[in-house]
């Protein structure tokens, strides 16, 4: 006898009413569910993993819709339940949490009074007990000293421990099945970690089953059952997470795992293979002297408070309270034509160590020197206008936000070049922007376009072909592909493989995932609260690293079981 | 250079700048067809626009013309809106009275949208100094009752035309000031905002080029919202004796003269202007909206 799967879905099609006609985001999805099971639904931006989930919870957007197909969930036809009768399963039998936790979260209202708000909702609990049972959840979700954070607000909390709530906020009406769409996607490797055995265990423990939405194979591979991969909308590919790394079926599932980054391989293992020779890198050359070179650089910010800001009205120095340090007084070099990864996580001085060296922002002490020029003195103010302006550029985290709305692919590449490029005619501009575009990759009719009608790894390129248009010495790569689908990202690291030797630049490259640094670096920086913990060559560091903490950030990226 | 090689370059330059405008075109009519309320907003407007361009040339009767004989008569064939107590006819006073009520609104509206707009922007930007004194002189203009702020400065400057565009701009500065601060200020740290000035744009530059183009749209809203205040405004001003004298045909003094005769039956002297200048603010008030859509990109999908 088979039993019967806690949730069924067959030929499910989702279509959605759009400007240009009907979308199918999902065409004809099945799969099961089994009680107490774990399942990993992966795929990247666009594939319909999260509309599929949406579709299970009957919260699609109001232009879409269930066209086809059937959702049976412990023998309820979910396509046909009445408003009230989903109101009430929402919650109790099906949780869901989302991406961003401090978006699930209301902001104004304390963390345990909002548990409380969903087990008095639905009857888990009464006014008298509520309390208590709130503090209890708060316990299982491993927040140490739960009747203090009970009072807590959100934006008093961690992103990883704000994850926690949600979870606890999901779990509070032990439902049957939890959805999880992304509950990890920036977050710490670390806290990736924490979280995830949680909910595992947790889910384990109770009996619930779980379907997990990911892009990250490796991450649904190490903590599911069952992993679903999709693709534009169909399923491509239903395996045991145990063999779907040793004997990938399908060729999507084999072109996603290449993507993925991984120990023991190269740049060029990413990308799908092909019959042409990788071109033979060129030996980079290294003279002695260093191209930038920071020297006991130091970040403070005042600490804010009630009496400092009212002491300040008065024009008076703010109270004796020690600043806080982002940054501690720290030294590295960067060669000419070398690579180094700056590591570390969420709220290390990483991201503050690169503001300063590219002069947005004024260290407090400290020398960096750039072509043996003290740039470090330079007010961020006046830079713009300085002549080693052009020579230190960035590529930035997010390609959207770094890209103005309003103005074409063409205009933001071509605007490094009218600014600092010296009087060049429109044609000139144009040509060489032309030339840029087919550097990075980008097919000369979209330089027309606007950001919002370009995918992300366009706008990445978008994003490189500025930074690189005045050809820079020292590139600062600022997560450039934390945004991105590990296939984008895997295009996106050979190209700047690429351009770093055919124009000979340097790279920092500032960023949380160690298997990408050592992909493109020759040399590894770790950070830890503003100081460097260890630094060292890409392979030494990350095969026998010798801190602790380099360690502890090593084991956290998941590995699928081999 | 021979003549005949620019025809020939031009052409390919001139379609591919008329592609933009034409995308504009199919969008704006694909917002109208989405709200069919936008929609009749832009047909409204395009009437006042039209009224306040040829109206003179259109209407049957000269608005200033006063034929005794014909006083006080009520809405006929003749007189669509009736006449007035010196026998004027109303409806063409009503048409005539759009080009100056239009007027004083836009010139008041595109005052404050220069200096509101720009003082906003900077204090947004620059915070410190900047945003302190744009904040307090826009917090005392708000703390003044507007309407009697206006009469002041109307009345300390002189009773004219220009001087109520003058007092409309000044008690609408805040509004845009603070719009223009807050939209501003959350821009100012904004990735691509980072990156213009890694490409060695000046702060004024990216104040320009990069924040500016961003904050339109939602300014646009703003001015389209405060067209209708605006007409509103100097219609209320000219009801109290302020600004445009009579005879002059302006919508405020034409329900200030018709209100005497309300109590006598003669509803119609009142009731056309007043009607005409809140289609006027209901059509702006809808405009702003449709407005936003059709200039927003990120609408454009």
């Amino acid at each position: 006898m088979v039993a019967i799967p806690l949730l069924d879905i067959s030929d499910l099609t989702v279509e959605f009413g759009t400007r240009r006609g009907i979308v199918r985001a999902v065409e004809k999805v099945d799969f099961t569910v089994a009680k107490g099971e774990t399942v990993g639904i992966v795929g990247e931006s666009g594939s319909g993993k999260s509309v599929t989930s949406y579709a299970v919870m009957r919260i699609l957007d109001r232009a879409g819709r269930i066209a086809d197909g059937s959702i049976t969930f412990s023998g309820i036809d979910i396509r046909s339940a009445d408003e009230a009768y989903m109101r009430d399963l929402r919650g109790r039998e099906i949780s869901m949490i989302f991406q961003n936790p401090r978006a699930a979260l209301n902001p104004i209202r304390k963390v345990g009074r909002q548990l409380e708000d969903v087990l008095l909702r639905h009857v888990q609990a009464v006014p008298s007990n509520a309390k208590e049972k709130a503090i209890d959840l708060l316990n299982q979700v491993r927040i140490s000293r739960p009747e203090e954070r009970y009072h807590a607000y959100p934006f008093e909390l961690s992103g990883g421990m704000c994850q926690r709530i949600v979870f606890a906020l999901a779990l509070a009406c032990r439902p049957q099945l939890l959805i999880a769409d992304e509950p990890t996607t920036g977050l710490d490797a670390t806290t990736q970690k924490a979280v995830m055995d949680l909910v595992v265990e947790l889910t384990r423990a109770r009996g619930m089953s779980t379907i997990l939405i990911t892009h990250d194979l490796g991450l649904a591979a190490a903590y599911c059952d069952k992993v679903i991969v999709m693709e534009r909308g169909k399923v491509v590919e239903t395996a045991p997470s145990g063999s779907i790394f040793k004997d990938p079926q399908h060729p999507y599932t084999r072109k996603l795992m290449r993507a993925t980054p991984r120990p023991g391989i190269t740049l060029r293992d990413l990308l799908p293979a092909t019959d042409e020779e990788p071109p033979a890198s060129s030996v980079v050359v290294m003279d002695g002297k260093p191209l930038l070179s920071v020297r006991d650089l130091v970040k403070e910010y005042p600490r804010q408070g009630a009496g400092a800001t009212l002491a300040s009205l008065f024009g008076k120095k703010a109270a004796d309270a020690a600043p806080f340090r982002a940054v501690g007084g720290i030294s590295f070099d960067v060669m000419r034509g070398e690579s180094v990864g700056l590591v570390g996580e969420s709220g290390c001085g990483k991201s503050t160590t690169s503001m300063m060296i590219m002069r947005l922002l004024d260290p407090t002490s400290g020398s960096i020197q750039f072509n043996g020029v003290d740039i470090g003195g330079l007010a961020a103010k006046s830079f713009a206008a300085h002549p080693m302006r052009p020579k230190i550029q960035m590529v930035f985290q997010d390609p959207t936000d770094s890209l103005n709305p309003r103005y074409t692919a063409a205009r933001a590449i071509s605007d490094p070049i009218l600014r600092m490029g010296g009087g060049q005619s429109a044609a000139q501009v144009r040509a060489r922007c032309e030339e840029l575009a087919r550097l990075v990759g980008l097919p000369g009719d979209l330089l027309d376009r606007f950001p919002h009608q370009l995918s992300g790894g366009q706008k990445a390129r978008v994003g490189i072909a500025r930074a690189i248009a005045l050809d820079p010495d020292l590139v600062v790569l600022d997560e450039p592909t934390a945004a991105l689908d590990v296939s984008v990202q895997a295009i996106v690291l050979n190209l700047l493989q690429e351009l770093k030797e055919r124009l000979s630049m340097s790279y920092l490259f500032v960023s949380h995932d160690l298997h990408v640094v050592h992909l493109l670096c020759d040399r590894v920086i770790v950070m830890r609260n503003g100081a460097i913990v260890e630094q060292g060559s890409a392979d030494r560091v990350l095969s026998h690293p010798e801190h602790e903490y380099t360690r502890e950030l090593l084991a956290a990226v998941p590995t699928p079981p081999v | 250079m021979s003549a005949s090689t620019i025809p020939d370059a031009a052409a390919p330059a001139g379609s591919q700048r008329l592609a933009p405008i034409k995308s504009l075109f199919s969008h704006a009519r694909y917002i109208v067809g989405d709200n069919p309320v936008t929609g009749l907003s832009f047909g409204l407007f395009m009437l006042f626009l039209v009224c306040a361009l040829i109206g003179p040339y259109l209407v049957p009767h000269d608005p200033l013309a006063s034929d005794t004989m014909a006083a006080l008569q009520r809405p006929s064939l003749r007189h669509l809106f009736g006449t007035d107590q010196l026998g004027r006819d109303i409806f063409s006073r009503v048409i005539v009275a759009t080009r100056l009520d239009m007027t004083i609104a836009i010139s008041s509206v595109a005052l404050v949208f220069v200096l509101g707009g720009l003082a906003g922007i900077a204090a947004g930007f620059y915070g410190g100094w900047t945003d302190r004194i744009v904040g307090r002189i826009g917090d005392t203009i708000m703390a003044f009752p507007l309407f009697v702020l206006a009469m002041g400065i109307v009345a300390a400057l002189g009773n004219t035309v220009t001087n109520i565009v003058i007092a409309t701009a000044i008690i609408n500065f805040p509004l845009y000031a603070r719009l223009a601060r807050a939209e501003a200020n959350v821009r100012r740290e904004a990735g691509f905002v980072q990156a213009a000035r890694l490409t060695g744009n000046s702060d004024a530059r990216i104040l320009l080029t990069q924040i500016m183009p961003n904050i339109l749209p939602i300014m646009m809203v703003q001015m389209s919202l405060t067209m209708g205040y605006a007409i509103l405004n100097a219609a209320g001003l000219s009801f109290i004796g302020l600004g445009v004298r009579p005879p002059t045909p302006e919508w405020g003094i034409m329900v200030a003269e018709g209100s005497a005769f309300i109590v006598s039956g003669e509803w119609w002297i009142a009731l056309f202007p007043g009607l005409t200048l809140m289609l006027a603010v209901f059509c702006f008030n809808l405009l702003g909206d449709g407005l936003r859509d059709i200039v927003d990109p990120l609408r454009r999908t």
